[in-house]
């Protein structure tokens, strides 16, 4: 059952956004989630559509992978359409449902509301699905450099990052695991009353924690043992290299937001 | 009760771009009060296989036969717990899966979800200690004050103590010190030759396999590569090294001492005992 997440899984290949600096995929994110903000009316997000369907093709990315990691969060987005379907009142009355009124003005923005969540989390999703964890806390880390002269931990942060990322998939095998151990112990997680339900959870919870934590000290010693010492003085295999191609990632960006300040209403 | 798998097969993360085949056309049969041993190399589908056994995971082609149940692959399955008491499994490392605050509390787990009153599960709990060799104070301790070695054997007690008919194991002893590897095997078998209850058992070692299965199930690739008796199995040392498995040190040891004696001896020994006796039968010819 855990093995169907796809939301923020890496999917390695070979493109122009798989080959992008992490710091320049993570400011060129940073940007979108920006100026997705600015679209107002029908050019600007057919516009910011375009565009972000040009980024998936470049991305090399199949969109079944796309659409499974738009799943779990479809819910959220038809939760904010309806919210302002229903509780918009501008424009025209489009019908009328016993108390319920849809405005004209509802739809529209209940259309555009959902639009921008879905933009956004296509395009982040982008990020994870072309980018390996382990890059994405090396461009962090490298982004936030800056910051260490005012004694900001940033080493650390992005260690605990990292570690964090890396044991999610284990952390996920872990869990179903131990439910497949309890359920051949007669344990149900799928039925019964919500109270039922909850305590049910106490069997998975528990040795979950403790294997958790037991890991967590055993990875402290094995690094401890290795030497680790912290940030200070530490020189990095993987080197990241800013290419002609991150620039122009850049510069496309910022094009785009200059069009969107031109169209937007 | 018998276990029947025909044509099984099991895709993990079916149907999402992940897809990855773990085993097909999987046919065996698990015969009442005998002694399986399923042998493979790291990844054949030991473990996917044994999932089957009690229906964690559902067949995406094929059928599996458990006792008068039918598991077809794409009906929906109701009430499994009827099969899960049945069919015990105890999986790798079982000690993870200990959770309550008193060793008898998480014997009692498993019988109590499938019914058994409190007082007929602390009963339960007393005698499943009992047999994996565990004195009975220790009830009242927290299983996480436990070594490893007692941790586990209290894991087994919970599944022993739901009484299953079908007694699958998933590397039982693995981290294990001799003794304790010894005393648990020997336990296992003597629950299937006294009280015959079924065993199966999923075993890197072919030792174990050769001492005490009765019936053999090489896996290879997610497929079946062969069944038969232990002597079936390991008379053919090339197939097994073919795979990546190997004969058990005994027969290792017989065939080296063939060759040295230049004529073979009558029959392949699956147990230094045995091995021992047939030796010094030898001598007394001679």
């Amino acid at each position: 059952m855990m093995e169907k997440m796809i939301l923020g899984r890496y999917l390695p290949a070979d493109s122009v956004v798989h080959r992008m600096d992490p710091r320049a995929k993570l400011l060129f994110i940073f940007g979108f989630v920006l100026i997705v903000f600015l679209a107002n009316n029908f050019f600007t997000y057919a516009l910011l559509g375009v565009f972000t369907l040009i980024v998936i093709l470049l991305a090399r990315v199949k969109i079944q992978f796309l659409i499974a990691g738009l799943k779990p969060v479809i819910i959220i987005i038809l939760f904010t359409f309806f919210l302002h379907v229903f509780f918009t009142k501008e424009g025209d009355i489009l019908a009328q449902i016993g108390f319920l009124s849809i405005y004209k003005g509802g739809v529209i923005k209940g259309i555009f509301i959902a639009l921008r969540f879905f933009l956004l989390i296509l395009v982040t999703s982008l990020l994870t699905l072309t980018t390996p964890p382990i890059s994405v806390t090396d461009g962090i880390e490298s982004l936030f450099g800056p910051l260490k002269k005012v004694k900001v931990p940033v080493h650390e942060l992005a260690l605990m990052m990292s570690i964090s990322l890396r044991f999610i998939p284990t952390l996920l095998d872990e869990t179903d695991k131990i439910m497949k151990a309890q359920m051949a112990r007669g344990a149900d997680f799928t039925s019964g009353s919500l109270s039922n339900r909850v305590k049910a959870v106490i069997p998975l919870l528990v040795p979950l924690f403790v294997s958790a934590f037991k890991r967590a000290e055993e990875l402290a010693v094995a690094m401890e043992a290795r030497g680790y010492k912290g940030g200070e003085g530490r020189t990095k295999y993987r080197l990241l290299a800013w290419h002609m191609r991150d620039t122009l990632a850049l510069l496309f960006l910022i094009g785009l937001a200059a069009a969107l300040f031109a169209l937007r209403s | 009760m018998d276990i029947k798998l025909r044509e099984v097969e099991y895709r993990y993360a079916a149907g999402t771009p992940f897809e990855r085949l773990a085993i097909t056309e999987v046919s065996f049969d698990i015969p009442s009060g005998g002694y399986t041993a399923i042998i493979g190399h790291t990844g054949s589908g030991k473990s996917t296989v044994l999932q089957h056994l009690n229906v964690l995971l559902k067949p995406l082609k094929g059928e599996i036969q458990i006792g008068s149940r039918t598991i077809a692959a794409g009906r929906k399955e109701k009430n499994l717990k009827e099969i899960r008491r049945r069919v015990g499994i105890v999986f790798q490392f079982p000690e993870h899966q200990l959770f309550e605050e008193t060793v008898e509390k998480d014997i009692c787990f498993g019988p109590v979800n499938f019914g058994v009153s409190e007082g007929e599960a602390k009963e339960r709990a007393r005698e499943a200690l009992a047999l994996v060799g565990l004195p009975e104070h220790v009830l009242e301790r927290s299983p996480f004050d436990l070594s490893g070695g007692q941790m586990r054997r209290v894991a087994v007690a919970g599944v022993l103590a739901m009484q299953p008919e079908v007694l699958v194991l998933d590397e039982p002893t693995a981290g294990l010190d001799p003794r304790g590897r010894h005393d648990m095997m020997e336990m296992f078998a003597s629950l299937q030759k006294e009280k015959g209850m079924t065993c199966v058992l999923v075993t890197h070692s072919m030792e174990d396999a050769a001492r005490y299965a009765d019936r053999i199930v090489m896996m290879h690739k997610g497929r079946v590569y062969k069944t038969g008796t232990p002597c079936e199995i390991f008379s053919d040392g090339p197939d097994l090294t073919a795979i990546g498995l190997d004969v058990p040190e005994t027969v290792r040891f017989q065939r080296l001492f063939e060759e040295k004696l230049g004529r073979p001896l009558g029959h392949l020994c699956l147990t230094p005992e045995e091995l021992a006796r047939e030796i010094s039968r030898l001598r007394g010819e001679s």
